[in-house]
């Protein structure tokens, strides 16, 4: 059990049967009065924000959360597949559970992917990933007009600010926490 | 991670604070901070250490002192209360108390406004007070507010029936106290379950001798008209006890030499102000963090 003085930021909770990620933590106490946590989580299952606060005494039922290394398989309308290539066993990620993490799927790429029991829920993304620059305007030396930014469309779809030298077909590193561009990779 | 600022504004106020005290002819005292048995109270826990507990403050020596014939007494010491971390609390942090012999709660609102006064004064002197963007109004005396008075005007219930649907802690901390503002303001005469320690008011035996202060709708410091009736205080601290175990928290041995003391205690005054507290006012920040060398996560 995780008494409320234990709850912290990224602590993961069961409330009313579902799993909830802790995303802040507020501790009022008024002067020797009891203590009180006003708490915003996020459910696991639905993405949906919680805001409650508890009291002092109240307990709560740790979320049992595993993450498995699975592969990126393809996606078919909005079911997201990925596979374990250990045991091959494939599981399926909504487009509301794969969010964001869509402008960086690539075939066969390895991640780690969140369950709560049998059900897959979230992606971890690695931190960085290597894309391909699927269309980019040419770059014209010289050209001050352009600035020192222009914009991009990779592989996924995912349109990005990238320096002025980066062309078409070139493959780059982008960091999937800040979803900037980091640097050319050589093929 | 502490702020030059922060860290040089508490070393001033520690000087300041003891400057003030020196002049008024008070002891500065320095009891032991590792003790056989806390005072018992429902909502705050000692940690323990080798069979018995750091202190939650250092009340219960100081108050043994008095009843030693010490009568104004003051010390800067660590207190330690376990689970309580966030923006306004550390487990380990540092209280300033003070005690007068032969005076009660009024004697202390005015050392506050005195004090304070002391501190802006040699640290601000001609400059404007500034807090998170507004400037309290400062000038005495210093609003003197009951508790149920702020009720009703905060949060629009009778303490009454607040207490009566164990909603007084919570809508004191989401009600009363964010509505308090800039300005200081003593909140004063708690209802008696919500003060131990202190002595009832004459007249109105509902209510205690019990007030805090605030500025800037923070919490700095909890005093009291002190309770000296040992038997009064040895059933108030069953009742502590009652509601620490049906919390399902470990009981405290009795503090038997305390009570003893209390039989000798001339009528006193004491408070507790929170020098981290202090040194986030002055300091203009809303982190605890600021004002200290280290928190226990970056330990």
């Amino acid at each position: 059990m995780i008494n409320a003085g234990e709850l912290r930021k990224n602590t993961k909770l069961m409330i009313e049967g579902d799993p909830y990620v802790m995303l802040e933590v507020q501790f009022v106490k008024p002067g020797k009065g009891v203590a009180f946590y006003k708490c915003k989580m996020r459910n696991l299952m639905t993405g949906s924000l919680l805001e409650r606060t508890y009291r002092s005494g109240d307990t709560f039922e740790p979320a049992a959360l595993d993450e498995r290394k699975m592969q990126y398989q393809y996606a078919q309308g909005d079911e997201y597949y990925f596979m374990d290539t250990k045991n091959y066993e494939q599981v399926m990620l909504t487009a509301e559970a794969v969010s964001d993490a869509k402008d960086y799927l690539i075939d066969n790429l390895e991640m780690d992917i969140l369950f709560f029991g049998k059900k897959a829920i979230g992606i971890t993304l690695p931190n960085f990933v290597e894309l391909e620059v699927t269309q980019a305007d040419p770059w014209v030396k010289g050209d001050s007009v352009a600035g020192d930014s222009k914009p991009v469309t990779l592989q996924t779809g995912l349109v990005l600010q990238v320096p002025p030298f980066v062309e078409e077909g070139t493959l780059i590193q982008v960091d999937t926490r800040t979803g900037a561009y980091v640097t050319r990779v050589k093929k | 991670m502490p702020s030059l600022k922060g860290l040089q504004l508490r070393a001033e106020l520690f000087f300041q604070i003891r400057r003030f005290f020196r002049n008024q002819g008070f002891l500065e005292v320095d009891t032991p901070v590792r003790i056989p048995a806390p005072i018992p109270e429902a909502h705050i826990d000692a940690v323990p250490s080798h069979g018995w507990f750091l202190q939650t403050s250092p009340e219960s020596c100081m108050k043994r002192l008095l009843s030693q014939g010490y009568e104004n007494i003051f010390q800067i010491c660590k207190v330690f209360r376990q689970e309580e971390y966030g923006a306004r609390h550390l487990p380990e942090f540092t209280m300033l108390e003070w005690y007068r012999a032969r005076a009660d709660y009024s004697h202390l609102m005015e050392d506050c406004e005195n004090l304070l006064d002391f501190c802006i004064g040699n640290l601000w002197g001609k400059k404007p007070f500034v807090y998170q963007g507004e400037s309290p109004d400062l000038s005495r005396p210093w609003p003197r507010v009951t508790v149920s008075e702020a009720f009703l005007k905060h949060a629009g219930i009778s303490v009454e029936d607040a207490l009566a649907t164990d909603r007084f802690d919570e809508i004191m901390a989401f009600n009363v106290e964010p509505a308090l503002g800039a300005n200081p303001v003593f909140l004063m005469d708690y209802p008696m379950e919500k003060a131990a320690l202190a002595r009832p008011k004459p007249g109105n035996p509902k209510v205690a001798e019990r007030f805090e202060l605030y500025i800037g709708g923070m919490e700095l410091a909890n005093a009291f008209s002190e309770l000296t009736d040992p038997e009064i205080q040895r059933e108030r601290f069953d009742q502590e006890e009652k509601e620490r175990l049906q919390a399902g928290k470990a009981p405290y041995p009795p503090p038997v030499r305390f009570l003893q003391a209390l039989e000798t205690m001339p009528p006193s005054a004491g408070i507790a102000l929170g020098m981290d507290r202090l040194a986030m006012l002055f300091a203009d920040t809303t982190d605890i963090a600021k004002v200290n060398a280290f928190t226990p996560d970056e330990l």
